[in-house]
Protein backbone atom coordinates (compact mmCIF):
# COMPACT_ATOMS: atom_id res chain seq x y z
CA UNK A 1 0.00 0.00 0.00
CA UNK A 2 1.12 3.25 -0.78
CA UNK A 3 0.44 6.44 1.50
CA UNK A 4 1.75 9.59 0.31
CA UNK A 5 2.17 12.67 2.59
CA UNK A 6 -0.23 15.87 1.47
CA UNK A 7 0.01 17.67 -1.13
CA UNK A 8 2.94 16.81 -3.10
CA UNK A 9 3.96 13.07 -1.28
CA UNK A 10 0.55 12.31 -2.28
CA UNK A 11 0.67 13.34 -6.33
CA UNK A 12 3.96 11.25 -6.35
CA UNK A 13 2.20 7.91 -4.01
CA UNK A 14 -0.51 8.47 -7.16
CA UNK A 15 2.51 8.60 -9.69
CA UNK A 16 4.13 5.66 -8.25
CA UNK A 17 1.20 3.74 -8.40
CA UNK A 18 0.57 4.16 -12.01
CA UNK A 19 4.14 3.22 -12.82
CA UNK A 20 3.98 -0.21 -10.75
CA UNK A 21 0.57 -0.51 -12.82
CA UNK A 22 2.47 -0.16 -16.48
CA UNK A 23 5.61 -2.03 -15.63
CA UNK A 24 3.90 -4.89 -12.83
CA UNK A 25 0.59 -5.00 -14.00
CA UNK A 26 -0.56 -4.94 -10.52
CA UNK A 27 -2.85 -2.15 -8.74
CA UNK A 28 -1.40 -1.26 -5.60
CA UNK A 29 -4.11 0.33 -3.09
CA UNK A 30 -3.11 3.76 -2.51
CA UNK A 31 -4.01 6.66 -0.53
CA UNK A 32 -3.20 9.93 1.40
CA UNK A 33 -2.06 10.69 5.27
CA UNK A 34 -2.23 13.68 6.29
CA UNK A 35 0.19 14.35 9.39
CA UNK A 36 -0.56 17.67 10.44
CA UNK A 37 -1.97 17.28 13.63
CA UNK A 38 0.91 14.91 14.48
CA UNK A 39 3.71 17.56 13.87
CA UNK A 40 5.70 18.36 16.82
CA UNK A 41 6.29 22.09 15.79
CA UNK A 42 2.63 22.55 15.31
CA UNK A 43 2.55 25.03 18.24
CA UNK A 44 5.70 26.69 17.15
CA UNK A 45 3.97 28.16 13.82
CA UNK A 46 1.15 29.85 12.68
CA UNK A 47 -2.09 27.49 12.16
CA UNK A 48 -2.00 25.32 8.93
CA UNK A 49 -5.03 23.61 7.06
CA UNK A 50 -5.66 20.25 7.68
CA UNK A 51 -5.23 18.35 4.52
CA UNK A 52 -6.84 15.30 3.46
CA UNK A 53 -6.40 11.30 4.74
CA UNK A 54 -8.10 9.18 2.47
CA UNK A 55 -7.04 5.81 3.68
CA UNK A 56 -7.79 3.03 1.48
CA UNK A 57 -11.20 0.38 2.41
CA UNK A 58 -9.14 -2.74 3.30
CA UNK A 59 -7.43 -0.32 6.49
CA UNK A 60 -3.84 -0.74 7.23
CA UNK A 61 -4.04 -3.66 9.30
CA UNK A 62 -1.09 -6.10 8.06
CA UNK A 63 -0.56 -4.43 5.26
CA UNK A 64 2.94 -3.02 3.99
CA UNK A 65 2.73 0.08 3.57
CA UNK A 66 5.51 2.29 1.61
CA UNK A 67 5.32 6.20 2.98
CA UNK A 68 5.66 8.14 -0.15
CA UNK A 69 6.96 12.28 0.44
CA UNK A 70 8.98 14.60 -2.09
CA UNK A 71 11.65 15.96 0.22
CA UNK A 72 13.65 13.77 3.58
CA UNK A 73 15.34 16.71 5.38
CA UNK A 74 14.98 16.56 9.43
CA UNK A 75 12.73 13.23 9.49
CA UNK A 76 10.12 15.02 11.62
CA UNK A 77 7.64 14.51 9.24
CA UNK A 78 7.78 11.28 8.98
CA UNK A 79 7.85 10.60 12.77
CA UNK A 80 4.96 12.41 12.61
CA UNK A 81 3.45 9.85 9.83
CA UNK A 82 4.65 6.72 11.93
CA UNK A 83 2.37 8.19 14.47
CA UNK A 84 -0.68 8.96 12.64
CA UNK A 85 -0.42 5.46 11.25
CA UNK A 86 0.03 4.05 14.80
CA UNK A 87 -3.63 5.66 15.48
CA UNK A 88 -4.84 3.63 11.97
CA UNK A 89 -4.06 0.57 12.54
CA UNK A 90 -0.91 -2.46 12.72
CA UNK A 91 0.70 -2.47 9.84
CA UNK A 92 3.24 -5.84 8.96
CA UNK A 93 5.68 -3.09 7.96
CA UNK A 94 6.20 0.27 7.17
CA UNK A 95 8.71 1.73 4.31
CA UNK A 96 9.58 5.01 3.65
CA UNK A 97 9.82 6.24 -0.62
CA UNK A 98 11.41 9.66 -0.72
CA UNK A 99 12.27 11.30 -4.05
CA UNK A 100 14.76 13.85 -2.79
CA UNK A 101 17.40 13.04 0.46
CA UNK A 102 18.33 15.91 1.73
CA UNK A 103 20.06 15.62 4.53
CA UNK A 104 20.86 17.10 7.76
CA UNK A 105 18.59 14.36 9.60
CA UNK A 106 17.78 15.18 13.33
CA UNK A 107 16.03 11.96 14.15
CA UNK A 108 16.90 8.27 13.70
CA UNK A 109 15.11 8.24 10.58
CA UNK A 110 15.89 6.65 7.11
CA UNK A 111 14.56 5.85 3.71
CA UNK A 112 14.23 2.52 2.11
CA UNK A 113 13.66 4.14 -1.52
CA UNK A 114 15.30 6.83 -2.49
CA UNK A 115 15.31 8.98 -6.09
CA UNK A 116 18.14 10.98 -5.62
CA UNK A 117 20.16 12.14 -2.73
CA UNK A 118 21.30 15.54 -2.83
CA UNK A 119 23.85 17.04 -0.61
CA UNK A 120 22.55 20.87 0.73
CA UNK A 121 23.59 23.29 3.00
CA UNK A 122 21.27 24.09 6.02
CA UNK A 123 20.48 27.53 4.83
CA UNK A 124 19.09 26.28 1.06
CA UNK A 125 15.80 25.21 0.45
CA UNK A 126 14.41 22.46 -1.64
CA UNK A 127 11.60 23.24 -3.46
CA UNK A 128 9.54 19.96 -5.42
CA UNK A 129 7.06 21.10 -8.37
CA UNK A 130 4.92 18.81 -9.82
CA UNK A 131 2.86 19.23 -12.74
CA UNK A 132 -0.18 18.15 -11.19
CA UNK A 133 0.24 20.56 -8.50
CA UNK A 134 2.57 23.33 -9.95
CA UNK A 135 2.35 23.06 -13.22
CA UNK A 136 5.57 21.41 -14.00
CA UNK A 137 8.14 19.13 -12.96
CA UNK A 138 11.43 20.72 -11.40
CA UNK A 139 13.25 20.58 -8.32
CA UNK A 140 15.27 23.60 -7.17
CA UNK A 141 17.49 24.42 -4.80
CA UNK A 142 17.27 27.83 -3.43
CA UNK A 143 19.08 30.45 -1.33
CA UNK A 144 17.73 33.28 -0.04
CA UNK A 145 18.66 34.89 -2.88
CA UNK A 146 18.94 33.06 -6.34
CA UNK A 147 17.97 30.03 -7.47
CA UNK A 148 19.27 27.10 -9.59
CA UNK A 149 17.63 24.06 -11.23
CA UNK A 150 19.02 20.57 -10.84
CA UNK A 151 16.79 18.03 -12.50
CA UNK A 152 14.33 19.07 -15.35
CA UNK B 1 -8.32 35.81 14.87
CA UNK B 2 -7.61 35.03 18.62
CA UNK B 3 -11.60 34.55 19.92
CA UNK B 4 -14.34 33.23 18.33
CA UNK B 5 -17.05 35.67 19.43
CA UNK B 6 -19.09 36.42 16.32
CA UNK B 7 -19.59 34.99 13.24
CA UNK B 8 -18.50 38.55 12.45
CA UNK B 9 -15.24 37.59 13.46
CA UNK B 10 -14.14 35.25 10.11
CA UNK B 11 -13.71 36.80 6.93
CA UNK B 12 -14.80 33.90 3.67
CA UNK B 13 -11.16 32.63 3.53
CA UNK B 14 -10.95 31.81 7.56
CA UNK B 15 -14.61 30.49 7.52
CA UNK B 16 -13.73 28.14 4.25
CA UNK B 17 -10.59 27.09 6.12
CA UNK B 18 -12.65 25.75 9.02
CA UNK B 19 -14.98 24.09 7.16
CA UNK B 20 -12.06 22.34 5.10
CA UNK B 21 -11.03 21.19 8.40
CA UNK B 22 -13.96 20.36 9.41
CA UNK B 23 -13.97 17.62 6.71
CA UNK B 24 -10.67 16.28 7.82
CA UNK B 25 -11.89 16.39 11.22
CA UNK B 26 -15.22 14.60 10.05
CA UNK B 27 -12.92 11.60 8.87
CA UNK B 28 -11.53 10.82 12.41
CA UNK B 29 -14.92 10.47 13.61
CA UNK B 30 -15.20 7.09 11.60
CA UNK B 31 -12.00 6.04 12.91
CA UNK B 32 -11.13 3.34 15.71
CA UNK B 33 -8.87 5.37 17.20
CA UNK B 34 -10.63 8.82 17.66
CA UNK B 35 -7.79 10.90 18.73
CA UNK B 36 -5.45 13.62 17.31
CA UNK B 37 -2.61 14.87 19.60
CA UNK B 38 -2.85 18.45 18.10
CA UNK B 39 -3.87 20.26 21.66
CA UNK B 40 -2.04 17.95 24.01
CA UNK B 41 -1.21 19.47 26.76
CA UNK B 42 -3.75 22.31 25.99
CA UNK B 43 -6.52 22.43 28.98
CA UNK B 44 -10.01 23.49 27.60
CA UNK B 45 -12.70 24.52 30.12
CA UNK B 46 -16.85 24.34 29.34
CA UNK B 47 -18.30 27.09 31.19
CA UNK B 48 -21.95 26.85 31.01
CA UNK B 49 -24.59 28.90 32.79
CA UNK B 50 -27.18 27.80 30.60
CA UNK B 51 -28.64 24.41 29.68
CA UNK B 52 -27.55 22.31 27.21
CA UNK B 53 -26.99 19.11 25.95
CA UNK B 54 -25.18 18.91 22.17
CA UNK B 55 -23.40 21.84 22.37
CA UNK B 56 -21.69 21.20 25.18
CA UNK B 57 -21.37 17.22 24.82
CA UNK B 58 -19.95 17.77 21.44
CA UNK B 59 -17.76 20.57 22.76
CA UNK B 60 -16.03 18.26 25.52
CA UNK B 61 -15.83 15.30 22.97
CA UNK B 62 -14.22 17.66 20.37
CA UNK B 63 -11.67 18.69 22.68
CA UNK B 64 -10.83 15.09 24.17
CA UNK B 65 -10.64 13.69 20.40
CA UNK B 66 -8.08 16.62 19.67
CA UNK B 67 -6.20 15.52 23.35
CA UNK B 68 -6.70 18.60 25.24
CA UNK B 69 -7.65 18.54 29.01
CA UNK B 70 -11.81 18.92 29.03
CA UNK B 71 -13.31 20.21 32.07
CA UNK B 72 -17.59 21.03 32.21
CA UNK B 73 -18.73 23.42 34.65
CA UNK B 74 -22.16 24.41 34.99
CA UNK B 75 -23.91 26.87 36.45
CA UNK B 76 -25.81 24.84 38.89
CA UNK B 77 -23.70 22.77 41.27
CA UNK B 78 -20.96 25.79 40.98
CA UNK B 79 -19.95 28.39 43.09
CA UNK B 80 -22.42 30.55 40.77
CA UNK B 81 -25.38 29.52 42.89
CA UNK B 82 -23.60 30.60 46.12
CA UNK B 83 -23.60 34.19 44.35
CA UNK B 84 -20.23 34.85 42.94
CA UNK B 85 -20.39 37.04 40.05
CA UNK B 86 -19.52 35.87 36.51
CA UNK B 87 -16.32 38.08 36.73
CA UNK B 88 -14.86 36.20 39.81
CA UNK B 89 -15.83 32.94 38.55
CA UNK B 90 -14.27 33.14 35.15
CA UNK B 91 -10.76 34.62 36.97
CA UNK B 92 -10.80 32.46 39.09
CA UNK B 93 -11.26 29.67 36.80
CA UNK B 94 -8.74 31.11 34.28
CA UNK B 95 -6.00 31.72 36.82
CA UNK B 96 -6.00 28.14 36.84
CA UNK B 97 -3.89 28.33 34.08
CA UNK B 98 -6.06 26.95 31.00
CA UNK B 99 -5.96 27.76 27.98
CA UNK B 100 -9.00 27.91 26.08
CA UNK B 101 -12.91 28.67 27.86
CA UNK B 102 -16.01 27.44 26.08
CA UNK B 103 -18.83 30.13 26.98
CA UNK B 104 -22.59 29.81 27.02
CA UNK B 105 -24.80 32.63 29.11
CA UNK B 106 -27.51 33.94 29.12
CA UNK B 107 -26.66 37.73 28.89
CA UNK B 108 -25.98 38.73 25.16
CA UNK B 109 -22.62 39.77 25.11
CA UNK B 110 -20.88 37.75 28.22
CA UNK B 111 -18.61 35.78 25.86
CA UNK B 112 -17.08 39.53 24.37
CA UNK B 113 -16.84 40.64 28.11
CA UNK B 114 -15.37 37.76 29.44
CA UNK B 115 -12.81 37.93 27.06
CA UNK B 116 -11.56 41.10 27.84
CA UNK B 117 -11.04 39.78 31.39
CA UNK B 118 -9.19 37.15 30.84
CA UNK B 119 -5.75 36.07 29.11
CA UNK B 120 -7.10 32.65 27.38
CA UNK B 121 -9.22 31.92 24.49
CA UNK B 122 -12.99 31.81 24.78
CA UNK B 123 -15.43 30.80 22.47
CA UNK B 124 -18.68 32.11 22.28
CA UNK B 125 -21.16 28.50 22.74
CA UNK B 126 -24.04 30.87 22.51
CA UNK B 127 -24.77 34.12 24.50
CA UNK B 128 -28.44 35.43 25.09
CA UNK B 129 -30.52 36.19 21.73
CA UNK B 130 -27.38 37.06 20.67
CA UNK B 131 -24.72 34.54 18.69
CA UNK B 132 -24.20 31.27 18.18
CA UNK B 133 -20.93 31.12 15.86
CA UNK B 134 -20.24 27.43 15.84
CA UNK B 135 -23.60 26.62 15.20
CA UNK B 136 -23.62 28.91 12.19
CA UNK B 137 -20.56 27.48 11.21
CA UNK B 138 -21.59 23.35 11.23
CA UNK B 139 -25.09 24.85 9.45
CA UNK B 140 -22.99 25.74 6.52
CA UNK B 141 -20.88 22.82 6.72
CA UNK B 142 -23.83 20.25 6.69
CA UNK B 143 -25.54 22.35 4.02
CA UNK B 144 -22.39 22.70 1.58
CA UNK B 145 -21.80 19.00 2.26
CA UNK B 146 -25.15 18.38 0.40
CA UNK B 147 -25.89 21.08 -1.94
CA UNK B 148 -22.30 22.47 -2.48
CA UNK B 149 -20.72 25.98 -2.12
CA UNK B 150 -23.21 28.25 -0.58
CA UNK B 151 -22.55 31.02 -2.84
CA UNK B 152 -25.00 32.65 -5.13
CA UNK B 153 -27.51 29.63 -2.95
CA UNK B 154 -30.68 30.70 -1.53
CA UNK B 155 -31.55 29.87 2.30
CA UNK B 156 -34.43 30.43 3.81
CA UNK B 157 -34.57 30.45 7.93
CA UNK B 158 -37.51 30.32 9.31
CA UNK B 159 -39.14 30.70 12.89
CA UNK B 160 -38.97 32.25 16.28
CA UNK B 161 -36.08 35.03 14.74
CA UNK B 162 -36.60 37.61 17.89
CA UNK B 163 -35.56 34.99 20.53
CA UNK B 164 -32.79 33.41 18.29
CA UNK B 165 -29.21 33.63 18.34
CA UNK B 166 -29.05 31.12 15.61
CA UNK B 167 -30.24 33.23 13.15
CA UNK B 168 -27.88 35.96 13.61
CA UNK B 169 -24.81 34.06 13.46
CA UNK B 170 -26.21 32.35 10.65
CA UNK B 171 -26.83 35.36 8.78
CA UNK B 172 -23.67 37.10 8.96
CA UNK B 173 -21.81 33.60 7.97
CA UNK B 174 -23.85 32.86 5.00
CA UNK B 175 -23.15 36.61 3.84
CA UNK B 176 -19.63 36.17 3.87
CA UNK B 177 -19.80 32.96 2.10
CA UNK B 178 -21.99 34.31 -0.06
CA UNK B 179 -25.70 32.85 -0.19
CA UNK B 180 -28.22 34.51 -0.48
CA UNK B 181 -30.73 34.69 2.27
CA UNK B 182 -34.43 35.55 3.47
CA UNK B 183 -35.79 35.22 6.88
CA UNK B 184 -39.76 34.43 7.10
CA UNK B 185 -41.30 35.03 10.78
CA UNK B 186 -44.91 35.70 11.68
CA UNK B 187 -45.00 39.38 12.01
CA UNK B 188 -44.72 39.30 16.11
CA UNK B 189 -41.66 36.97 15.86
CA UNK B 190 -40.16 39.50 13.49
CA UNK B 191 -37.46 41.27 15.21
CA UNK B 192 -37.76 45.34 15.48
CA UNK B 193 -36.37 47.17 13.02
CA UNK B 194 -35.37 44.46 10.90
CA UNK B 195 -36.19 46.58 8.01
CA UNK B 196 -33.42 48.80 8.68
CA UNK B 197 -31.03 46.01 9.15
CA UNK B 198 -31.93 44.01 6.41
CA UNK B 199 -31.19 47.20 4.02
CA UNK B 200 -27.94 47.12 5.38
CA UNK B 201 -26.85 43.47 5.53
CA UNK B 202 -28.58 42.91 2.41
CA UNK B 203 -31.00 40.05 2.99
CA UNK B 204 -34.78 39.49 2.36
CA UNK B 205 -37.97 39.30 4.75
CA UNK B 206 -41.24 37.77 4.37
CA UNK B 207 -44.16 36.62 6.63
CA UNK B 208 -45.32 34.34 3.43
CA UNK B 209 -43.10 30.92 4.05
CA UNK B 210 -45.59 29.59 1.27
CA UNK B 211 -44.08 32.32 -1.33
CA UNK B 212 -40.67 31.44 -0.71
CA UNK B 213 -40.00 27.80 -0.42
CA UNK B 214 -40.21 26.53 -4.44
CA UNK B 215 -37.28 28.66 -4.95
CA UNK B 216 -35.18 28.02 -1.94
CA UNK B 217 -31.85 25.88 -1.65
CA UNK B 218 -32.03 24.90 1.99
CA UNK B 219 -34.53 25.36 4.58
CA UNK B 220 -33.00 26.08 8.34
CA UNK B 221 -36.26 26.00 10.60
CA UNK B 222 -35.56 27.37 13.97
CA UNK B 223 -36.94 26.56 17.20
CA UNK B 224 -39.82 27.96 18.75
CA UNK B 225 -39.09 28.30 21.91
CA UNK B 226 -40.83 27.73 24.37
CA UNK B 227 -39.07 28.93 27.63
CA UNK B 228 -39.06 32.80 25.73
CA UNK B 229 -42.77 32.27 24.94
CA UNK B 230 -44.42 34.17 28.21
CA UNK B 231 -45.41 37.09 25.45
CA UNK B 232 -48.28 35.49 23.80
CA UNK B 233 -46.25 35.87 20.34
CA UNK B 234 -49.12 33.40 18.88
CA UNK B 235 -52.93 32.17 19.64
CA UNK B 236 -52.02 28.74 19.68
CA UNK B 237 -49.78 26.66 18.43
CA UNK B 238 -51.58 25.26 16.23
CA UNK B 239 -52.03 28.40 14.47
CA UNK B 240 -48.53 28.70 14.26
CA UNK B 241 -47.74 25.14 12.51
CA UNK B 242 -50.23 26.50 10.17
CA UNK B 243 -48.46 29.53 9.30
CA UNK B 244 -45.06 28.85 9.86
CA UNK B 245 -44.46 25.00 10.69
CA UNK B 246 -42.99 22.67 7.73
CA UNK B 247 -45.49 20.51 6.97
CA UNK B 248 -46.74 18.13 4.68
CA UNK B 249 -47.99 20.71 2.37
CA UNK B 250 -44.91 22.78 2.51
CA UNK B 251 -42.89 19.66 1.59
CA UNK B 252 -44.17 19.55 -1.46
CA UNK B 253 -43.62 23.26 -2.26
CA UNK B 254 -39.94 22.76 -1.65
CA UNK B 255 -37.43 21.44 -5.06
CA UNK B 256 -36.72 18.00 -4.69
CA UNK B 257 -32.89 19.03 -4.66
CA UNK B 258 -33.39 21.30 -1.37
CA UNK B 259 -32.28 20.62 1.96
CA UNK B 260 -33.74 21.09 5.45
CA UNK B 261 -31.94 21.87 8.83
CA UNK B 262 -32.85 22.51 12.04
CA UNK B 263 -30.31 23.91 15.05
CA UNK B 264 -32.25 21.21 17.74
CA UNK B 265 -33.57 20.57 20.16
CA UNK B 266 -36.75 20.10 17.85
CA UNK B 267 -40.61 20.16 18.68
CA UNK B 268 -41.58 18.05 16.45
CA UNK B 269 -45.21 18.64 15.49
CA UNK B 270 -44.66 22.49 16.42
CA UNK B 271 -42.45 24.10 13.67
CA UNK B 272 -41.32 21.11 12.14
CA UNK B 273 -43.74 18.22 11.29
CA UNK B 274 -42.14 14.27 11.79
CA UNK B 275 -42.14 14.02 8.11
CA UNK B 276 -39.85 16.94 7.31
CA UNK B 277 -37.81 15.75 10.22
CA UNK B 278 -36.98 12.34 8.96
CA UNK B 279 -37.27 12.77 5.21
CA UNK B 280 -33.92 12.49 3.15
CA UNK B 281 -34.02 15.83 2.46
CA UNK B 282 -32.82 16.27 6.18
CA UNK B 283 -29.67 17.42 7.21
CA UNK B 284 -31.18 17.04 11.07
CA UNK B 285 -28.53 14.37 12.23
CA UNK B 286 -25.76 15.33 9.71
CA UNK B 287 -26.23 18.76 11.81
CA UNK B 288 -25.75 16.62 15.29
CA UNK B 289 -22.20 14.39 13.88
CA UNK B 290 -20.67 17.58 12.00
CA UNK B 291 -21.08 19.40 15.41
CA UNK B 292 -18.13 17.63 16.73
CA UNK B 293 -16.21 18.10 13.65
CA UNK B 294 -16.71 21.28 12.89
CA UNK B 295 -15.66 21.85 16.88
CA UNK B 296 -12.67 20.28 16.57
CA UNK B 297 -11.68 22.63 13.41
CA UNK B 298 -12.75 25.17 15.95
CA UNK B 299 -10.34 24.53 18.76
CA UNK B 300 -7.85 23.29 16.68
CA UNK B 301 -7.72 26.72 14.60
CA UNK B 302 -8.03 28.82 17.93
CA UNK B 303 -5.40 26.96 20.32
CA UNK B 304 -3.60 24.99 17.47
CA UNK B 305 -0.68 26.95 16.62
CA UNK B 306 1.46 29.71 18.10
CA UNK B 307 -0.03 32.17 20.63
Amino acid sequence: MLLGIPRRGATLAARLAEAIAEVEGVHVPTGSLDVTMYRDDLRLQPIRAAAPTQIPPAGIDDAVVVLVDDVLFHGRTVRAALDAIGDLGRPRAVRLAVLIDRGHRELPIRADHVGKNLPTALSERVQVSLVEDDGVDEVRIADAADASEVTP
Amino acid sequence: MRHLLSAADLDRDQALTILETAAQMHEVQHREVKKLPALRGRTVVNLFFEDSTRTRSSFEIAGKWLSADVINISAKGSSVSKGESLRDTVTTVAAMGIDGMVIRHHASGAPAQVADWIDAVVVNAGDGTHEHPTQALLDAYSISRRIGDLAGKHVVIAGDLTHSRVVRSNLLLLKTLGAQVTLVAPPTLMPSGVAAWSEAAGFATTYDFDAVLPDADAVMMLRVQKERMSGGYFPTPREYTVGYGLTRQRLKLLSPNAVIAHPGPMNRGLEITADAADEARSLILDQVSAGVAVRMSVLYHLLGGAQ
